[in-house]
């Protein structure tokens, strides 16, 4: 059925070469424009987001449109642990991941009880109350649209005990002296997604994994046969938001600022189009559609007019002046419609998203009809028992 | 679901060995980062700004229209077209030939009128870009948040279109300049004016933009029309964006209040003004008065979005194309000879920023910016639009005339749609930098 055996000596080399090409980024983005740190953190923490969506979205077939919440949750848990307990990473992000667990479980303990369209409508109105009460009743936990911040006169109470309450200058999250934006910033985004990827990696190798895609595969036959899905569903539920939380809680470390419209439904959406984008039920496919979609819109969103003149030199003056204004539709403000076309192309040719694109090359190339993929293969079509 | 939870020993050595090697390695990158003497050092023939404003959401007419006005600056700057405002301003240390002898580049970024947005974006300039200033914005919540980050990686910020007084008040920073007028000048402007049309005994009622810079007009204009014996009577906070108000006004109508006073800007002023009068709000009569309404921060291009509606409302604005000085004509005439209609006051703050902060490098002879901050602060100039202004050193913040306009009752063009109906002196507008708090800090060079 598939095309590389998940063996655990395969696990084992995608987990590496995973790791090395992480470690790497700064070395092979700096070609692409995008080796610098602020770009690289978030194709991380949105590397992380989808991961987490993708095992209750690939694995399950449960389409979440509320994850944005979480995410919210998430950056909010994380700046009130910089405010009150002081600006350590470590406690923000586990308090985040737990405090998001815990209302993932709320969300997903009513959601799940239904499935298909409705459970994903459900999870969109969740998603839109939090982010109305993020707006209105909570201002005074969230601060509304002007956004969560870190104030020096916030008690900050192990900054205080161990005699750094004084903040001279800006207040940026701190690893035992290491300020967390720039580089350190990205290594420390860099180990969470290495770490939530051996996790993933697990979950997808494990009978619970399996349990996962059967439910995807055919949810009734399973409760015929007398095994109750909705734990299992559940549980997914709960990690997948807890990724969504450790996100979150990463973005207000490498910038502690939280802000409602983290948890617009276009935020919700845009995970649903970095997994399918890269390929939904893949163990890399979410990470390579995040990093597509950031890269978009960070890069083409600043290209302008002087840019594509740039470009477009070579070409002689009547010919450029036209070429630019026909690319300029595309980069700029309008880098949705590039995007919109890339995601178009890649749902009617390619189901599987990129890593099936990639898949059909390497198939191309001729290293046999179902030959390689290397460590980069993950298991596209739902599998039969084994 | 138990196997998943034990992972096999060789797994976890190889994670731990990953992990420790991520840690590692930061030391190996960073290093290099501290080896100028402030950041993003201009090393080559060009110094780049970055100009970050909103291209997408509520105030997207106004973003475009700062780019144009960028974008004119950097060519007059550069020794381009007519040279513009640089030959009015006074004092003058521009040469028409760059910045301290360097060509000016820029990069723009959009901030989608999301502090999250906007500060990747800045982020973006300052790290992958090498700018050396961040200017713009058309959102106080933005330029705050922007202010901030500059003020953290240690590169100048001279935000754009921001009315909030806490960009220059509890949030002010030694990194960032404001050279728009704020939203208690706007109180203090308005409130004579409002006097003598409507009288000392009306009852008001806010419609405010639920973010910092709405909550900070609304509180400065209702301190000024109370001083003049009006009365409140309730104030509502709408979401920024928001596009369809007619559940925020249908209340207006019932609740007694002879004055709406509307704390929008953009779109969203667009939309609820005009939602208003098609309520018939205007040809009401309550408590014996005609209903009226106020729009505190006007501007032309939010006036010609309202269209008709527009006629006879009072507010405030920086800058109005209409000024007869010579810094407006001059400037007023490049911009139209470039792009076939005159400037919005969002497109003249802009401009004046990107020229102060030009003249003030080439004054201190550097880009360093704890430099460029000495020679701003205090700085009085002349011949940019507003008369005689100040850069006050202890908050950051541009004093000049404030003027208070009208929407014409008969415009001659699509453009002559406000008219001025008093320049309002600085010393009725000045007021003691202590009373929004705050605090300045240390300027920062970024390394």
């Amino acid at each position: 059925m598939k095309p590389v055996k998940a063996t655990a000596r395969n696990d084992h080399l995608l987990f590496v070469v995973f790791a090395v090409v992480v470690l790497a980024m700064p070395i092979w983005l700096a070609p692409l424009g995008a080796g610098y740190p602020d770009l690289m953190q978030k194709f991380a923490i949105y590397g992380l987001f989808a991961m987490g969506f993708n095992i209750l979205f690939g694995l399950t077939g449960y389409l979440s449109f509320g994850h944005a919440a979480f995410l919210g949750v998430g950056s909010y848990t994380a700046v009130w642990s910089f405010k009150l307990l002081g600006m350590n990473p470590l406690p923000a992000i586990a308090l985040a991941v737990v405090t998001t667990g815990v209302f993932a479980w709320v969300i997903g303990y009513i959601s799940l009880r239904r499935t298909g369209i409705y459970f994903s409508i459900l999870t969109l109105a969740f998603a839109q109350m939090s982010y109305n009460l993020a707006y209105s009743v909570l201002t005074p936990i969230t601060n509304g649209e002007t956004g969560l911040r870190v104030l020096n006169d916030d008690p900050r109470i192990l900054d205080h005990m161990v005699g750094r309450g004084e903040a001279d200058g800006s207040l940026v999250a701190t690893l035992f002296g290491v300020e967390m934006n720039g580089m350190p910033g990205f290594y420390f985004c860099a180990a969470f997604l290495i770490i939530g990827m051996y996790i993933s990696i697990r979950i997808f190798r494990s009978p619970f994994g399996l349990m996962l895609r059967a439910i995807k595969t055919n949810q009734n036959r399973l409760n015929y046969t007398g095994v109750s899905t909705r734990p299992y569903a559940l549980t997914a539920f709960v990690i997948s938001g807890m990724y969504a939380g450790l996100a979150g809680g990463l973005l207000c470390v490498t910038d502690p600022l939280a802000g409602a419209e983290r948890m617009q439904w276009t935020a919700s959406g845009e995970v649903v189009l970095m997994t399918i984008l890269g390929g939904a039920g893949t163990l890399v496919g979410p990470i390579i559609g995040a990093g597509l979609i950031k890269y978009s819109e960070n890069i083409f969103s600043a290209f302008n007019e002087q840019t594509l003149h740039g470009i477009f030199a070579f070409l002689p003056d009547g010919i450029e002046g036209a070429v630019v204004s026909v690319a300029g539709l595309f980069v700029g403000e309008g880098w949705h419609l590039t995007l919109g076309l890339l995601f178009m192309i890649i749902v009617i040719f390619l189901p599987g998203g990129l890593i099936e694109g990639g898949k059909r090359l390497v198939d191309m190339t001729g290293r046999g009809p179902r030959g390689g993929g290397g460590g980069r293969a993950g298991d596209a079509a739902p599998q039969a028992a084994e | 679901m138990v196997e998943f939870f034990t992972p096999s020993r060789r797994g976890v050595l190889k994670g731990g060995a990953a992990l420790g090697a991520g840690l590692a390695a930061p030391t190996i990158f960073s290093s290099r980062v501290w080896a100028a003497d402030y950041l993003n050092k201009p090393m080559g023939d060009t110094v780049t700004f970055g100009f970050n404003v909103p291209q997408t959401g509520a105030y997207a007419d106004e973003g475009a229209d700062e780019l144009r006005a960028y974008e004119l600056a950097v060519k007059h700057l550069n020794g381009e077209g007519d040279g513009g405002m640089l030959n009015t301003m006074k004092p003058l240390a521009l040469t028409g030939n760059g910045v301290l002898g360097k060509k000016v580049a820029f990069v723009t970024g959009d901030t989608q009128t999301k502090s999250d947005a906007a500060r990747a974006s800045a982020k973006r300039m300052i790290e992958k870009d090498g700018a050396i200033m961040i200017t713009g914005g058309s959102s106080s919540g933005v330029a705050i948040a922007v202010q901030s980050l500059c003020q953290e990686a240690g590169v100048i910020f001279m935000s754009g279109l921001t009315h909030s007084n806490d960009t220059t008040g509890k949030d002010k920073r030694r990194n960032g300049f404001r050279h728009f007028f704020n939203a208690y000048m706007s109180g203090a402007a308005l409130a004579p004016v409002l006097k003598n049309a409507y009288g000392t005994d009306r009852k008001a009622y806010h419609l405010t933009a639920d973010y910092t810079w709405g909550w900070s007009q609304e509180e400065s204009i209702k301190n000024a029309t109370e001083a003049l014996g009006w009365e409140t009577l309730e104030a509502v906070r709408t979401p920024l964006g928001a596009g369809d108000f007619s559940q925020y006004i249908t209340p207006v109508l019932n609740s007694g209040a002879d004055v709406l006073i509307l704390n929008h800007y953009g779109k969203d002023m667009v939309n609820s003004l005009t939602q208003a009068v098609q309520f018939g709000l205007r040809d009401k009569q309550v408590n014996g008065k005609d209903f009226t309404i106020v729009v505190p921060l006007y501007s032309r291009l939010m006036a010609q979005g309202a269209g008709e509606n527009v006629k006879g409302i009072f507010g405030s604005t920086n800058w109005h194309w209409s000024l007869q000085d010579e810094g407006s004509k001059a400037f007023v005439k490049s911009f139209g000879e470039e792009y076939g209609f005159p400037p919005s006051q969002a497109a003249h703050t802009c401009y004046v920023q990107a020229l102060l902060y030009a003249d003030a490098c080439e004054r201190a002879g550097t880009f360093m910016p704890c430099a460029v901050v000495g020679a701003l602060e205090g700085h009085e100039f002349d011949g940019m639009g507003n008369g005689p202004t100040l850069y006050r050193a202890a908050d950051h913040q541009c004093f000049k005339k404030v003027l208070v306009v009208k929407g014409n009752e008969n415009p001659t063009s699509q453009f002559d749609i406000l008219e001025v109906v008093q320049e309002v002196p600085v010393e009725q507008v000045t007021y003691d930098p202590a009373i929004f708090g705050g605090d300045l800090g240390e300027c920062n060079n970024g390394a």
